[in-house]
């Protein structure tokens, strides 16, 4: 079995990322089972599981975090990484959190919209620590995209944000996407949001993908729509949850 | 009312809203002055009175002409002089002794297991203990006192900057290497400056201790600076002047004090400004 991380390595056309046969393993517990999947160019993926089931590990693989990961991994070589915590460097200023590793010619330039875009250029000259969760969260967002990734890896970067703030910035990720296209992993379990968000919905059990199911309703979507609604029962179902809260 | 509470004195009013600041009125700040000076007023009548005879202890202001005095002559700026170019340079030294092998042992697996185990071991001697060793190594001259301080300093600076570096939270580490910053750079913006307020704790001890050593190490047979100042008074009998040199010594102390949290100010204004927010 072939192992370890083959970043830029030829990927199949039109993927930004494919796993195949991909095992983790702590101690004697196997967290990735196998797993097998391809991300295509622009794709807007939602990651759904039950804590433990391996999510953020798969996430953490594709990020490059994880040395341990048996399997192929070929991922493009440009990926950005949002976490649940912002992780912004506390004695960088936000502007300069967001050029941190950034080697290009208009670095400042491409920071300053990229703030812009997340609605955060008055916040450019402030440290990050004064921050509010959401402003935090969105100066995070922009250190992602400023990178311009092709492959944009969301670890359950709304669980923390109170439920206003986290509606302003389910709106703000998919414009972000609408404009630039990336890829999108975003790991959550919030059913809600990744029928929300997602084109296509994967439940991560034991492992393995336990579930697929693809969201075609147009966006700006909302959670009455009967497809989103039928697609909700089915993705619980899939979770082992039952629509009344019991477990299955 | 329980036990407990009896002790404390009751609180029966409710505080709405930010706690009132204790505040010290201008025209109160003397009252602050009225103990030491008063102290300072018996001290003169003592001495006067010969209740507090000159060999013991000089008079204030017998104290007060003797500093104008070494000063005008040269004596003291002189001795200051010495004594601060050997904190300076034993501290230089113990500065990049301590930190450099923080840094050895805090950045590579490898440096740890060599440096470590010898940095904890050593930390326990009492270096003023080696004051015997250090002469027969050193002799007299300049080298053992600046060593001495140069050793003292390096403790503190070690295990704090060493502390401070293992302490750096390993999520932004993990965020350097989602940015591919190299290892250069990870040490550079995210290890050195999360290890910074550490250090700056060790800075400060270091200093304390830095002065500390220096009045030992200048008990040993100086020729020069403070410390040969007041020995060489004692013999003198002149308490005075040993008066005035322990009172330079503790103004050094209290301005590198200072001078720490200056530096402090600057260099952690991250944090400075989360605290007042």
């Amino acid at each position: 079995m072939a192992t370890g991380i083959h970043r830029g390595v030829t990927l199949p056309a039109g993927r930004v990322a494919a796993v195949r046969d991909l095992t983790r393993e702590f101690g004697d517990r196997t967290v990735l089972d196998r797993l097998d999947l391809e991300i295509a160019e622009g794709e807007f993926i939602a990651l759904l599981g039950r804590s433990g089931s391996g999510k953020s590990t798969l996430l953490r693989a594709l990020a490059g975090l994880d040395d341990e990961v048996a399997g192929e991994v070929a991922v493009t070589g440009s990926v950005a990484v949002a976490f649940q915590e912002p992780r912004l460097v506390p004695w960088r200023r936000v502007h300069a959190n967001v050029t941190l590793g950034l080697h290009v010619p208009d670095a400042k330039a491409r920071a300053d919209a990229a703030l812009a875009e997340v609605d955060l250029t008055a916040r450019a000259g402030a440290w990050p620590l004064t921050l509010s969760g959401g402003e935090a969260q969105r100066a995070s967002l922009a250190r992602a995209l400023v990178r311009e990734p092709e492959l944009l890896l969301l670890d359950e970067p709304f669980s923390a944000l109170d439920a206003l703030t986290r509606i302003t910035m389910h709106h703000l990720v998919l414009t972000l996407w609408s404009v630039h296209r990336p890829a999108v992993l975003l790991v959550t379990h919030d059913v809600d949001e990744a029928l929300l968000l997602a084109d296509r919905v994967l439940v991560l059990d034991e492992g393995r993908i336990a579930h697929e199911s693809l969201v075609t309703a147009r966006r700006p979507r909302h959670r009455d729509d009967p497809e989103l609604v039928s697609l909700h029962s089915t993705l619980l179902a899939a979770l082992g949850v039952s629509p009344q809260g019991t477990a299955t | 009312m329980s036990v407990l509470e009896l002790g404390t004195p009751a609180r029966t009013t409710s505080r709405p809203g930010p706690r009132p600041r204790p505040r010290r009125l201008p025209g109160n700040a003397w009252r602050r002055w009225i103990s030491p000076l008063a102290l300072v007023a018996v001290w003169q009548l003592a001495s006067a009175t010969g209740l507090l005879p000159e060999r013991l202890l000089a008079a204030p202001s017998v104290i007060a002409t003797t500093a104008v005095d070494l000063v005008r002559q040269g004596t003291l700026p002189t001795a200051v002089a010495v004594s601060l170019q050997r904190v300076l340079i034993g501290f230089a030294v113990g500065a990049v002794a301590g930190v450099g092998l923080a840094l050895l042992a805090g950045l590579s697996r490898r440096g740890e297991n060599a440096i470590d185990p010898i940095m904890q071991m050593l930390r326990a001697l009492p270096f003023f203990g080696l004051i015997p060793l250090f002469i027969l190594w050193f002799g007299i001259g300049e080298a053992p006192k600046i060593l001495l301080v140069a050793l003292a300093v390096s403790f503190p600076l070690y295990l704090n900057t060493y502390s401070g570096i293992r302490g750096v939270d390993g999520k932004l580490a993990e965020v350097a290497r989602t940015i591919r910053l190299g290892r250069a750079r990870l040490i550079r913006h995210i290890v050195l400056p999360g290890a910074l307020p550490q250090t700056l704790v060790g800075l400060r001890q270091s200093l304390g201790v830095a002065w500390l050593a220096l009045i030992v190490a200048e008990q040993v047979n100086a020729n020069a600076g403070l410390g040969y100042l007041i020995n060489d008074a004692r013999e003198f009998l002149r308490t005075d002047v040993i008066v005035v040199g322990l009172l330079v010594y503790s103004a050094l102390g209290l301005l590198t004090d200072a001078l720490v949290r200056l530096i402090e100010r600057r260099a952690l204004a991250w944090r400075r400004e989360f605290i007042a927010a």
